[in-house]
């Protein structure tokens, strides 16, 4: 239990109420939610994320960016231990969420990731259950003293969804299927989704890669709207989205970071060579 | 060049601008060429025709056989009445009808849990040693003649109680029936996407929760299928029950007693001289098929999706 306390310091007291924080001045320093810390991620023999360190700051938008096979999506998996969950792959060093190091012997997987929510590159709505039930997927397997009611669970469920501007097109029809919702519409319940058990921060692994302009403009907008709310950390292949909605920037390559600033810097006065060469298009 | 790609019924925009080499390889594919491929692609696709045809003949040819025999046969007393001794007319097979039911029920209490089990666990721990030499020992059971499983269970079940019984006879069949369901289900998890997966894992599913609420339930309606399949393979066998179940020419529904069952009455009464007997044989392979039918249509019904998602 300590850790379950430990972990939800952070954590937004009430489930349905987005915590608007006051907001501090652009640049002023804010508590760190999550920090990496000489953290190596491998599949098998082959590391592919390289004595990393950085710092996210608590309710802002941090993108990753990179080529290829870089190891960011790997390096986002690391932050709320999905990296794990494939054969063969494991985690050296630490990842700090609050102050208190996920990898830690005493903590569980699933307390972190319920406190980490993900959301993935193609969208992953459940397809055995109605968009309802996507959205309350998280909440219904919380123990039982903190699962909510069935009528706070319609509640939060229309909050979530609100909050991932998905309820006006899907509030008259909450028990119909998921996957018959467009692909930009089960990507925003995806977001729902996760955003319904209230957690601290919201990994995103290129949420819009699969879809279209208008779909990944609307995920854009929820992002920025998202700020402040939650910590945000996205993995992103188009610089221009990094650009667009991130505060802080993280360049990497062949699984090291290679730079980490505020977006304005990185994508204007890049310290290192090799962003410049990245962010101007020589190659990647 | 020219005058050959002038033959050429390919859109003559495709030549115009392409690199060399290209040019060069579609001038080279003549009229000739592009007729002897099509004629080549009719006779393929023929054949697959064909094939799909004779591979549907069977069936239909039993069918039309079993109606054109058994068919005047089956009339109500055939569900209701018992067997009749030879020479009288009339009777019907109802203890046969009911006992196959209570064999595959047997069957699948015993077969279902356990295969669906372990072909959740061949599907979710598909790397390790345990479970390749599960998967092995499943397919070899599977390949193993029916008429040596009823050996087995006879050896096992009968001889040391000292009389057949519907439970030994449903125990085999569900030595039968495991292995099948293994299979299915451990194809139909496969199906399921990692990223589905990944995404309970993600929302803090534990590893059992997310394979029985989001990856089992996703892959239901094929497991349904895939055990139904099953269900109609040894709800039609013989062998196993003939050292096991032995059949009963009375009505019987205890587990601990021999029962009749449909297939074990087909081919003792169509081993008999007596005309009577033997269109009743007919009629019970007809309800046999026809009950497989009906499960069939029954588990789908029940299994249909509500959104329309896998089964088919």
């Amino acid at each position: 239990m300590p850790i379950e306390a430990a972990l939800d310091q952070n954590a937004t007291p009430e489930a349905e109420q987005p915590v608007i924080e006051q907001r501090p001045a652009m640049g002023a320093e804010r508590p760190i939610c999550i920090a990496a810390e000489s953290l190596d991620a491998y599949f098998g023999a082959a590391r592919v994320v390289r004595d990393v360190s950085f710092a996210v700051e608590t309710g802002r938008v941090t993108a990753i960016i990179g080529p290829s096979g870089c190891g960011k999506s790997t390096l986002l998996r690391c932050l709320n231990r999905m990296h794990e969950t494939v054969p063969t792959a494991r985690v050296e060093g630490e990842v700090r969420f609050n102050g208190r190091d996920i990898y830690e012997r005493s903590v569980s997987a699933i307390s972190v990731r319920r406190h980490i929510g993900m959301v993935f590159q193609r969208p992953t709505p459940f397809p055995t259950m109605s968009i309802r039930d996507n959205v309350a997927a998280g909440l219904k397997i919380l123990p039982r003293d903190e699962r909510p009611s069935r009528r706070d669970t319609d509640g939060i469920v229309e909050t979530a969804l609100r909050r991932a501007a998905l309820w006006d097109e899907v509030s008259d029809r909450l028990g119909a299927s998921a996957v018959a919702l467009s692909g930009g519409q089960q990507q925003r319940l995806c977001i729902a989704r996760a955003l319904a058990t209230s957690p601290t921060a919201l990994l995103l692994d290129e949420p819009t890669a699969s879809l279209d302009p208008i779909s990944t403009q609307r995920v854009e907008e929820l992002v920025y709207e998202l700020r402040e709310q939650i910590t945000i950390i996205i993995v992103t292949h188009n610089m221009q989205q990094a650009a667009r909605i991130s505060d802080r920037t993280a360049f990497m390559l062949m699984g090291e970071l290679i730079e980490y600033g505020p977006t304005n810097t990185i994508f204007t006065a890049p310290s290192d060579t090799r962003t410049e060469a990245y962010i101007t298009g020589r190659f990647g | 060049m020219a005058t050959t790609s002038s033959t050429v019924s390919a859109p003559k925009k495709t030549t115009g601008g392409s690199p060399r080499p290209y040019r060069d390889a579609l001038a080279a594919s003549t009229a000739r060429t592009l007729r002897r491929r099509r004629v080549t692609n009719h006779v393929m696709v023929g054949l697959t025709y064909l094939a799909a045809i004779i591979a549907t003949i069977p069936l239909l040819l039993i069918l039309a056989q079993l109606i054109k025999r058994g068919g005047a046969s089956l009339n109500w007393d055939f569900f209701t009445k018992m067997p009749m001794p030879p020479g009288e007319t009339g009777g019907g097979m109802a203890n046969a009808i009911v006992g196959t039911g209570i064999l595959v029920l047997i069957a699948s209490i015993i077969g279902l849990p356990v295969g669906i089990g372990a072909g959740l666990y061949l599907a979710e721990q598909r790397g390790s040693r345990l479970a390749t030499v599960v998967r092995f020992l499943s397919d070899v059971l599977n390949g193993l003649p029916s008429i040596v499983l009823g050996i087995f269970a006879w050896h096992m079940l009968v001889r040391p109680f000292r009389h057949f019984s519907a439970l030994a006879g449903g125990i085999a069949l569900a030595a039968m029936m495991v292995p099948l369901v293994t299979r299915a289900t451990e194809e139909m998890i496969r199906l399921v996407p990692v990223s589905l997966r990944e995404a309970a894992l993600a929302l803090g599913y534990t590893k059992w929760r997310t394979s029985l609420s989001v990856v089992l339930r996703t892959a239901l309606p094929g497991i349904v299928t895939g055990t139904l399949v099953a269900v109609a393979r040894i709800a039609g066998e013989t062998a196993p029950l003939l050292f096991t179940a032995f059949g009963n020419n009375y009505w019987s529904v205890s587990p601990t007693q021999p029962i009749a069952a449909l297939p074990m009455q087909i081919y003792n009464y169509a081993n008999t001289p007596y005309d009577e007997w033997v269109s009743q044989a007919w009629a019970g392979a007809l309800v046999l098929i026809g009950l497989v039918l009906v499960i069939s249509i029954a588990a789908r019904w029940a299994t249909r999706s509500r959104f329309g998602f896998g089964g088919d």
